[in-house]
């Protein structure tokens, strides 16, 4: 098989060595990420999996240090954490993924909450159902309000796109002041919580005992994140990336561009719905004080801290956006100071976020990457030379 | 248009050079990078009319009336001074601009009305002139985006895994590899497009549009940029393209490489037709002597 | 029995209250019309030329209007009105107005230096900006918040509005002459100053083309300060009126739900476009006032100003008058 490309020069040979070199060794800065990524699915499990366990068990083991007592709660704090996560994992598909700046985020989860509230609580007239129910009934409630905003908005250039959304949360928060059956500030009280009662009659899921509620949401998180991870690397997730980095190119080369933002704001919009309804669970109590512009900020906040773009660093930066104000109460009145200054910085110097992997958008990535070393190996054997005994023979 | 060519147009037409024959390529490559597209006309025959195609901005004429037609299997190049409406007309065909007057037909089909992802996907590719790959993305998912015009995979399927998704998939990654082997930059399918170098970056735009499968492949100034020996290797590139069973259409400044290559020239000026037919016959045609080349030879 | 999700009692149209009170309604609607006008010639311009939504804007004039308040408190304003000469009341608007336009200007120019310059001189993505911008919002806010708490300042009243002639019944008082006539006079001298002066023709040339303007020797980062600058005037001496106009306005979130509202105007009348923001402004305010006396309710105003947003984007994203600020014509 002849390995002479039809084009190149020697330089241009040159350099494409060094680039499959670089790509198969792990570079100096990017090293951990290189090494991880070499390492077969089995080890990675094999490390994986404790780091799981001690996550998953987060609240029970209530590290010293770490934990954000005597001030808050561990357990509830935990919980919140998992809540910011869950959020900034959504909002990463419409921002980090498809890079559309959605400031009205918040919006999404106050229908989620409601959602929640309107079937569960007694002070709700509606018809009632068993508060699991709600979780799916908000997820697709939210992914109509997001279709409904997304096909009058989305043909809009991206900057636009910013300030209607903001609108947006805003209008969801002022409808839920104005219509009286939405309660106001009164709200609703007594939102359905998971069933079960332990052995001592209690029930597992209540305000004030955040374990449950934790464990719930973290699992969850692994659930979407799989999910999550299977829509990137496929055809939806690079459309997303492309779009992202070139809209108008990625229209000519055949991504119905429309289509595709579409999906990603109602998938961003269903995961917004389901923390918000998992949040209205576990507080209990729904009114219309939540789910102001400051809060889409602070999710927006979320993602970019963690790594726009990258599934795992958002999770991170959720919960960091939710774990700082509660650890250092003292700086808790600074918080939004902090992370607004935090994002102007993280723009000018950082703007990958603190963990800046690229996501793998092939599902068969490790097929092509074999494949490249192949090719570079080859590349590096020499051609057999010819016997200088029989050279000089002849 | 660019202008950093303008010091390349040689002041004479060089002498039409035979082609040396392709190198063989990897046989191997080249059938799975191929196409495996279902064209409903013959070799030779009318694959894409274009129908009196007028462009106006506000006031002004970019395009004229335009009328010709390119043939399944060929190489056309089209050509004119700056100005003259290549680019318009090339927008025009590709959907980025609306024609205020004429058509355009890909097999018959009016692509005029079409959304621009519609056209690519009729079979209608490009190249950029300045090049838009999209950068935080290996070369090799740039092309699995073109590949991925031809795949039906939805959210929720991706979202599942099913059986097509994963089919689609594992198609890509062997067509997408395949792809980058044949315009020769396959062992950079795992770095970033922004930092490949400028000759590979083009290349792989090549290789994208070659992905969507394009009944019709358009290189908008693929050369520019290159040196000599560079070019020399894309004109062998564009010819391999060609006797793969793709029909092309180049737009380019470079008149050795357009001459060196294409089966046909369509000639631009001031957007209107000026002349049309093999390279021999429009380097010797004066008409386009003293229109296009005369200003520049004079110089 | 009406199920209470669709309870119909929620909204409800007043048309006879609108027809009773609709020349009042209009002459109010129009003052705060011209004050939307100046904040969104803010928005206006730095769009022009930097492509860019500043966010922050809102927060420029809201400095301005604490540096008023501030200035007024040091004068001896407060809740009453003060017993002075005309003249006297004259220069001490004059100098809360100068004041309240300098801390607009200079939060203005550190926020494009701080903030925007970093990011140009990087080659940020257009999302980074946003994100800069809202990130810089919401850090002035909260030192405001810091500073001076969750509380409204004091309201200060500079003077009581005397009626001043009747027209179709309804009484137009001195205020409303004031705020509408002076902002209409700014907002020809800022359409003056970029058709006229050589300033202006380097905004407009950077708005048009920034790349061949730099070429053809326009200092492209003068230019931007000059338009960041501008802006902050203008929403200096907007938020005096708005201080005027709501007393007890002057709080560190206040900024925000007028910013969007400017904005809005700065769409309806086509971004980019100074004239075009004047007639958007003054068109806002009206539709804002009709919509909340029409639907009983003030948080009506801030839902009818989004809504416009979005009926105006889907229908007509240039605007009413186009939006170019590189075509304005000298």
């Amino acid at each position: 098989m002849s390995t002479e490309p039809v084009l190149g020069s020697e330089g241009a040979q040159k350099h494409l060595e060094e680039l499959a070199e670089h790509a198969n060794k792990p570079g100096r800065f990017a090293g951990l990420n290189q090494w991880w990524e070499q390492q077969p699915r089995v080890k990675q499990w094999a490390i994986l999996l404790p780091i799981a366990a001690v996550v998953f068990f987060l609240p029970v083991i209530n590290p010293p240090i770490i934990t954000t007592e005597p001030g808050n709660d561990w357990p509830l704090a935990c919980f919140d954490m998992a809540r910011f996560a869950l959020v900034a994992l959504g909002l990463n598909v419409v921002v980090g993924q498809a890079g559309l700046l959605d400031l009205g985020y918040v919006g999404f989860f106050a229908v989620g909450s409601y959602v929640a509230a309107l079937w569960t609580s007694p002070d709700s007239s509606a018809v009632h159902i068993p508060y699991l129910w709600t979780l799916p009934l908000a997820m697709l409630v939210t992914v109509v309000f997001g279709v409904c905003l997304g096909i009058p908005t989305l043909r809009l250039r991206g900057d636009y796109l910013a300030i209607v959304t903001l609108g947006f949360g805003e209008i969801i928060r002022l409808l839920a002041t104005i219509i009286p059956a939405m309660r106001g500030q009164q709200g609703f009280k007594e939102v359905g919580h998971p069933p079960g009662t332990g052995s001592d009659g209690i029930p597992i899921f209540t305000n004030n005992h955040g374990t449950p509620w934790y464990m719930l949401t973290v699992g969850i998180i692994v659930l979407v994140m799989i999910l999550l991870g299977n829509i990137e690397r496929s055809r939806v997730g690079r459309a997303w990336i492309a779009i992202r980095e070139d809209e108008d190119a990625a229209e000519i080369m055949g991504v119905p561009t429309f289509k595709f933002k579409i999906w990603a704001f109602a998938t961003g919009a269903a995961i917004g719905g389901l923390s918000g309804a998992l949040f209205a669970g576990q507080v209990g109590f729904v009114n219309n004080q939540k789910f102001d512009v400051v809060t889409s900020v602070l999710f927006l906040c979320a993602v970019i801290l963690g790594g726009s773009g990258n599934k795992l660093g958002v999770i991170i930066g959720g919960a960091l956006v939710s774990y700082i104000p509660n650890r250092f109460t003292s700086i808790a009145d600074y918080k939004y100071l902090i992370f607004g200054v935090a994002l102007v910085l993280l723009m000018i110097f950082r703007s990958q976020g603190l963990i800046g992997a690229r996501a793998h958008l092939l599902a068969y990535g490790r097929a092509a990457r074999a494949r490249t070393r192949e090719l570079a190996a080859r590349r590096r054997t020499p051609e057999p030379t010819p016997d200088p005994a029989q050279e000089a023979a002849s | 248009m660019t202008d950093q060519n303008h010091d390349e147009i040689p002041e004479v037409i060089p002498d039409y050079v035979e082609p040396a024959a392709p190198p063989s390529l990897d046989s191997e490559a080249a059938e799975k990078a191929a196409a495996e597209r279902d064209i409903a006309v013959g070799v030779g025959q009318t694959l894409v009319e274009i129908d009196n195609l007028s462009v106006t901005f506000g006031g002004l004429t970019a395009l004229d009336s335009v009328s010709f037609d390119i043939k399944r299997g060929e190489i056309l190049g089209l050509i004119g001074p700056n100005g003259a409406g290549k680019t318009t007309c090339f927008n025009a065909m590709t959907g980025v601009y609306k024609p205020s007057g004429g058509d355009v037909r890909l097999e018959g089909v009016s692509l005029l009305r079409k959304k621009q992802h519609t056209i690519t996907r009729m079979g209608l590719a490009r190249t950029f002139q300045n090049i838009r790959l999209w950068g935080e993305m290996t070369a090799l998912e740039n092309v699995a985006v073109g590949l991925d015009t031809r795949h039906r995979t939805s959210l929720f399927g991706a979202m599942l895994g099913i059986p097509r998704h994963r089919r689609e998939e594992k198609s890509t990654i062997e067509r997408g590899m395949a792809l980058l082997e044949f315009v020769g930059i396959a062992e950079a399918a795992m770095t970033k497009a922004s930092a490949l170098p400028y000759g590979h970056q083009r290349r792989l735009e090549i290789a994208r549009a070659l992905a969507t499968d394009p009944k019709l492949l358009c290189l908008d100034e693929p050369a520019a940029g290159f040196n000599p020996a560079e070019k020399e290797d894309l004109m062998e590139l564009i010819r391999t393209i060609r006797d793969d069973g793709y029909t092309v259409l180049l737009i380019e400044h470079d008149m050795k490489l357009v001459m060196g290559v294409t089966d046909r020239i369509v000639v631009l000026e001031f957007g209107k037709l000026l002349a049309e037919g093999p390279p021999k016959e429009i380097r010797e045609n004066p008409a386009v002597i003293s229109a296009y080349l005369g200003e520049e030879a004079q110089v | 029995m009406i199920h209470p999700l669709i309870d119909n009692q929620w909204i409800s149209f007043d048309w006879s209250s609108l027809g009773q009170n609709f020349w009042p309604v209009t002459f109010d609607g129009l003052t705060f019309g011209a004050i939307y006008a100046l904040v969104a010639l803010g928005y206006t311009l730095v769009y022009g030329v930097l492509n860019l939504i500043n966010f922050a804007h809102s927060e420029v004039f809201i400095s301005g209007a604490y540096a008023c308040v501030f200035t007024l408190s040091a004068l001896g304003f407060g809740p009453s009105p003060l017993q002075m000469p005309v003249i006297e009341l004259i220069g001490c608007l004059v100098a809360s107005c100068v004041a309240a336009m300098v801390a607009s200007a200079v939060v203005a120019f550190l926020l494009e230096r701080l903030a925007y310059k970093p990011l140009r001189s990087r080659n940020a993505s257009r999302l980074a900006f946003l994100i800069t911008a809202i990130g810089a919002s919401f850090a002035i806010q909260y030192l405001i918040y810091l500073w001076r708490g969750a509380s409204a300042e004091e309201s200060v009243t500079m003077f009581i509005p005397q009626p001043v002639f009747t027209v179709f019944g309804a009484t137009v008082d001195s205020q409303q002459i004031l705020i509408v006539v002076a902002a209409v006079v700014m907002m020809v001298l800022t359409d003056q100053f970029v058709r006229r002066t050589r300033l202006g023709r380097g905004v407009r040339a950077v708005a048009q083309d920034p790349d061949t303007a730099t070429l053809m020797g326009v200092d492209r980062e003068r230019i931007i300060v000059t338009t960041f600058v501008i802006g902050g005037l203008l929403a200096g001496a907007a938020s005096l009126f708005y201080v005027m106009k709501v007393p007890s306005g002057v709080i560190y979130n206040g900024g925000f739900i007028l910013g969007i509202k400017a904005f809005t105007a700065a769409v309806l009348g086509g971004i980019g476009n100074i004239r075009g923001a004047l007639v958007g402004g003054l068109l806002l305010g009206l539709i804002g006032n009709y919509g909340q006396i029409l639907l009983g309710n003030s948080q009506w105003t801030d839902v009818v100003s989004f809504v416009v947003l979005v009926l105006i984007l889907m229908v007509r994203p240039t605007g009413l008058l186009g939006s170019d600020l590189g075509k304005v014509r000298a």
